[in-house]
């Protein structure tokens, strides 16, 4: 009999995880820092064309592209004469289950189903969840997520449980748990227990899923505006949505910088229970955003195949209250609707149109659903409540777990840059430290590559690393 | 006392506090990591009492009943009167007058 103590089930990880997905990782390893990604890509099997036939069958994709137009005019009052580049955005909460995620859900449950499991399971507070019962109510294929959702107190942040109820609402046996990292314990628990397959959001399946939504942006832009837009914004977290929309772009052709913007959530622990809901974004934001980017495989599979240094141009963070005004605004001056975690690229999409010309394009690439609880009254009364101030003010003077402050007037909102070399000196160090300081000349090329730098860059990171 | 074979959902406690991960933060670490998960109950069973349940999977899952047919409770909140604020602030910028 195999022992579940904590101890011994994370002793047994590698060996769950390689039945659970379906892919034997060690394939891709050199040995050292380096490995095959693009070998791991491939490994599915499965072309662009494939993609988009897999997902058409599940009636995902082709959403609309909308222009924001009174917000771009909104944007060019706060500007500079002649600057204030056209915003538009891709209505990601049409596809079935509200998000962009189903794109990721779709090629994992296909592979599941083609595999022979019998179910899946999916680790997730956030839209994955029901983005992956979405695809397996369709697919016919049993389904459970695992949410990290209550504090010691048994209060739970209304978005997660917003989103338990559309899992439990597509068929899905929903797991809560309390705050904590043992979350993955109890996910490895429930892989080896039933013998399903890991919907991980981090594999190859799942990223390839996601490819499809840079290509559309691309090829819907081009038919409409008879050229490629200037920058594509995406929401940062766990880095898959913008691996995956920044590789469909590439495969499109289109060369768009691909910029992150995440919620700043700085000094808020994301492990901890007096914090938890201290916060009013469980996703998009840089608890996770920072380390994902720094260190992608941190993630619940050997190998993370969202790794967003390697494509991310820029990364800027938006404060909660500059995204909760950004989602009134997409309500009140273009009548749409939409769930506050989606919109944080649109907030840092707004204050970077305001640098740009005006005959230049900026494409917000995703959307959210809303409803009870995942809606920003809701999110901002739930703060309120947790003893959170609420005001207007100037942006510059939030802080996250103590206000929120909504901006006096839209021209103090700030997208603030991060510094992307710090960024990629992190992600070099965090190699380096995981492989015992030794790196061997396909590692350095390797680093340029997950850094999109050179290997001039990384051996001088390398060298203040060591002196 | 809740029947056999109605929905509801149970409670456990799945790491006390001193067998918790080592690397979580101070205030974690002085409480239990906890579950809740809904299914069919097997036998008829009173609130606050062992039970164990069905899943919508068919695993069977065994805790404290806390309650039967459970109910979601999540909603819009408490009006937050800024938000009109907002839409006066934004309507007045871009098509003018004072917004209303």
């Amino acid at each position: 009999m195999k022992g579940v103590s904590y101890e011994a089930v994370m002793a047994r990880k590698g060996e769950i995880m390689r039945s659970a997905v379906g892919m034997d990782y060690s394939l891709f390893e050199s040995g050292s820092i380096a490995f095959d990604y693009e070998a791991l890509m491939r490994a599915p099997g499965l072309t662009l064309e494939d993609v988009i036939r897999i997902q058409r069958n599940f009636s995902i994709g082709n959403t609309p592209l909308i222009e924001l137009k009174n917000i771009t005019e909104l944007a060019r009052k706060c500007a500079a004469p002649g600057k204030g580049a056209r915003i538009f955005i891709k209505d990601e909460a049409a596809n079935p289950s509200g998000s962009f995620k189903v794109r990721r859900a779709a090629t994992s449950i296909y592979t599941a189903k083609k595999l022979g499991y019998k179910g899946v399971i999916s680790a997730t507070s956030g839209n994955y969840g029901a983005a992956v019962a979405s695809v397996c109510a369709m697919a016919g294929l049993k389904c459970i997520v695992v949410q990290e959702c209550y504090d010691s107190r048994g209060k739970g942040q209304p978005e997660i449980i917003e989103k338990a109820r559309k899992c439990e609402a597509l068929g899905a046996e929903v797991v809560q748990l309390s705050v904590g990292p043992e979350l993955f314990y109890v996910f490895l628990r429930l892989l080896e227990d039933t013998g399903y397959f890991n919907a991980s959001l981090y594999t190859a399946y799942g990223i390839l899923g996601i490819e499809t939504l840079g290509y559309e942006i691309a090829e819907q832009f081009r038919a409409r505006e008879g050229k490629d837009p200037d920058m594509v914004v995406c929401t940062n977290a766990g880095g898959g949505n913008l691996t995956g929309t920044a590789r469909g772009l590439k495969k499109a052709g289109c060369a768009a910088e691909v910029v992150a913007a995440s919620v700043n959530l700085k000094g808020l622990h994301m492990a901890s229970d007096a914090q938890f809901n201290k916060k009013s974004f469980t996703t998009g934001h840089t608890g996770f955003g920072m380390p994902f980017s720094t260190w992608p495989d941190r993630s619940d599979v050997p190998r993370s195949a969202a790794r967003p240094l390697r494509y991310m141009d820029k990364y800027v963070t938006v404060n909660q209250g500059e995204v909760f005004y950004m989602t009134e605004a997409l309500a009140t001056l273009e009548g749409l609707e939409k769930g506050p975690a989606g919109n944080t690229s649109l907030a840092a999409a707004f204050s970077l149109a305001q640098k740009m010309d005006r005959d230049q394009c900026i494409v917000v690439q995703e959307t959210e659903y809303t409803g009870a609880g995942k809606h920003l009254n809701p999110q901002l009364s739930f703060a309120r409540k947790n003893g959170i101030d609420i005001r207007f003010g100037d942006p510059k003077e939030e802080v996250a777990g103590r206000n929120i402050i909504l901006p006096k007037h839209p021209s103090l909102l700030q997208a603030r840059e991060v510094d992307m070399a710090h960024l990629r000196a992190s992600l070099i160090k965090n190699a380096l430290q995981a492989h015992g300081g030794k790196y061997t000349e396909e590692d350095l090329a390797f680093l340029a590559e997950e850094t999109k730098t050179d290997t001039e860059f990384v051996l001088r990171c390398i060298k203040e690393e060591q002196a | 006392m809740a029947q056999k074979g109605e929905w509801a959902l149970l409670h456990s406690v799945v790491l006390e506090a001193p067998q918790r991960a080592p690397q979580v933060p101070e205030d974690t670490h002085k409480v239990p990591l906890e579950m809740w998960v809904k299914g069919t109950l097997t036998a008829p069973a009173r609130l606050g009492a062992k039970a164990t349940v069905v899943t919508r999977t068919g695993r069977k899952v065994t805790g404290t009943l806390l309650e039967v047919n459970p109910r979601f409770s999540h909603d819009f909140g408490d009006f937050v009167p800024e938000l009109l604020d907002i839409d006066d602030m934004l309507r007045a910028i871009v098509f003018g007058g004072d917004g209303k």
